[in-house]
């Protein structure tokens, strides 16, 4: 059995294909249910009840609402680029699914264990953009047009702090690898030593996923609803799926960079014995009730104080603490010897 | 055979949608075409186990310099049959610029040369964890060790371009609202409320029917901005508005 899963191309295409189905399949199923923690979280917050009518406590509310989505009908809007208006919604989606290929739950569980992983990631979400942009020029609507080129110039606008707080963690670790990036958290997570860039970066996973107070691509009050305004049915559906699932990663993110992927807080017995995948799906469901708790916590951001943030307060200071750390790790030799 | 196969592959889509590029009516598909051949030369990269060059050619290429290309040619409203007018009077020029490139292309392929600081090539690619030297590492090492010197000028040359640029399109006038931080940070209630009693059925007319309180950021904007004219007895004005 385990010479054929192991041995042959049939073998193994079967179980890249099942390795593949155990990572989407509850990343799906995540997806369906974050849309219900969002809205009774933030109704807690708000001291309503939130959905409470599906099932036991709502919870069949993120089916019925999937059921309603996909049996709408699908609207083209007269003068809009058939093709590249349904491509738009499918690259959004498929692309925050082939992120997660990367992704460690475990020590090299993983269903590719690349050399460069974290660049892999930051390629897929830089590619997340088009999705936007494709889908606001397609719709041949100006207030789809005017959310997608405010989504573009911020996704990339924050990519650079991004990279640059990447970069900083990677001159602790010395590899782009994400295992090796949890493991070299064994002692002490990087959020601790380096817990100013850690908001940062946290604060720029916001603007990246176009959440609250950065919603502006969406920016309801002036632009009805951004660059999906001309979506409905199962186009809209992807782009929600995708939005979502685009959160689910950036909190990925910011466990295995900075609180320690799959490791426990502490090496000690009662910790240990909770399995790895346990941790990482903890550290993240913390991650996005922070997203949560900040939509229902902050305005919104006016456009220029957003870019005034991105370029001049974020990206100076992840530079300065870029230098900082690898003059530190430099003086107190504690600069991690490459491989080669 | 399955390497050949994808080689094949990520080449035809890569030279077909090259092709595209400048067969395209549309000048957003014209851009959309050059992404999917930026991504497949990233494949090719890949394929020949470069996976530190594919990753940043996606990233640098595709994930900004051609959404900035797509930002600007959305935005442009060209007359594009106007623009093929001059089409036969320019395919001279343009034919030998194509020459003369192709031939210094041919000439820099038949002199290439491997580095003899360069370690042995890293095949493998992808999948590949560990090794004696990954080819990130090589070419940290070649980069930042042996070819510093040229690495830096490519930054200089780059850090000139870029303040050409601003240089070119900064303009040092006041265009609407211009605002300064700090002094929004540092403001006081009592600069921008006042409390006072008009009598009834009668305001000011004074600054179109708003009194502001003497010192706040209207009287010490830029001038020009808000709406202010840039006059100088504007502040004196609101004072005496003020006072009555």
């Amino acid at each position: 059995m385990a010479d054929f899963f192991f041995h042959t191309l049939a073998g193994q295409l079967i179980l890249m294909l099942l390795e593949t189905l155990a990572v989407l399949v509850p990343l799906l199923i995540g997806v369906a249910y974050l849309t219900l923690m969002e809205r009774k979280v933030m109704a807690a917050m708000q001291m309503r009840r939130g959905p409470n009518v599906n099932g036991i406590f709502g919870l069949l509310q993120a089916f019925a609402d999937a059921i309603k989505m996909i049996t709408k009908e699908t609207i083209i809007p007269t003068g809009a680029n058939r093709f590249l208006f349904l491509f738009a919604p499918f690259l959004t989606f498929s692309l925050a699914m082939t992120a997660w290929a990367v992704i460690p739950t475990g020590n090299g569980l993983a269903v590719a264990n690349i050399n460069v992983g974290i660049l892999y990631l930051l390629a897929i979400s830089s590619l997340g953009v088009y999705g936007m942009l494709i889908a606001g020029w397609a719709s041949n609507s100006k207030y789809a047009f005017l959310g997608s080129l405010r989504s573009a110039a911020q996704m990339v606008s924050y990519e650079v702090s991004i990279g640059l707080v990447i970069v900083s963690v990677l001159l602790a670790v010395g590899s782009l690898n994400l295992n090796d990036i949890v493991l070299a958290q064994r002692h002490v997570w990087f959020c601790v030593p380096m817990f100013p860039i850690f908001i940062l970066f946290f604060i720029s996973a916001l603007a990246e996923t176009n959440r609250a107070p950065f919603d502006l691509p969406e920016g309801e009050s002036e632009l009805v609803a951004g660059f999906f305004v001309e979506y409905s049915s199962l186009s809209f559906g992807l782009f929600f799926l995708g939005e979502y699932a685009n959160m689910i990663l950036m909190s990925a993110m910011v466990s295995i960079l900075f609180l320690g992927g799959w490791l426990p807080p502490l090496g000690i017995a009662p910790l240990t014995w909770i399995p790895g995948p346990l941790w990482l799906i903890a550290k993240i469901l913390f991650c996005l009730f922070v997203f949560i708790w900040t939509r229902a916590t902050f305005p919104r951001f006016r456009y220029d104080q957003l870019m005034r943030l991105g370029w001049k307060v974020f990206l100076p200071f992840s530079l300065l603490w870029m230098i900082a750390t690898a003059g530190f790790l430099l003086a107190t030799g504690l600069l991690p010897q490459g491989v080669s | 055979m399955m390497v050949q196969l994808v080689f094949y592959v990520f080449a035809t889509i890569l030279v077909g949608s090259a092709a595209m590029v400048i067969t395209a009516r549309n000048p957003v598909h014209s851009v959309l075409f050059l992404i999917l051949a930026f991504f497949n030369a990233a494949g090719l990269f890949l394929v020949a186990g470069a996976e530190f060059l594919a990753m940043i050619l996606v990233i640098v290429y595709v994930g900004a310099v051609a959404v900035l290309f797509l930002f600007v040619v959305m935005m442009l409203d060209i007359d594009f049959t106007r623009m093929r007018e001059g089409l036969q009077r320019y395919a001279p020029i343009g034919a030998i610029v194509g020459c003369i490139l192709f031939v210094e292309l041919v000439m820099a392929g038949l002199h290439w040369g491997m580095s003899p600081v360069m370690p042995a090539p890293i095949t493998g690619g992808l999948g590949q964890v560990g090794g004696a030297a990954t080819n990130t590492g090589a070419l940290g090492n070649l980069i930042y060790t042996h070819y510093f010197l040229l690495f830096q000028l490519c930054g200089i040359v780059l850090l000139v371009a870029m303040i050409g640029a601003i240089t070119l399109t900064l303009r040092d006038r006041p265009m609407g609202r211009r605002q300064i931080i700090s002094r929004q940070h540092a403001r006081k209630r009592a600069e921008t409320l006042e409390m006072m009693t008009l009598p009834l059925g009668q305001g000011t007319d004074d600054n179109g029917g708003f009194i502001r309180p003497h010192g706040s950021y209207y009287d010490t904007a830029v001038p020009g901005s808000y709406g202010i004219p840039a006059s100088e007895n504007r502040a004196k004005d609101s004072r005496e508005g003020d006072a009555e």
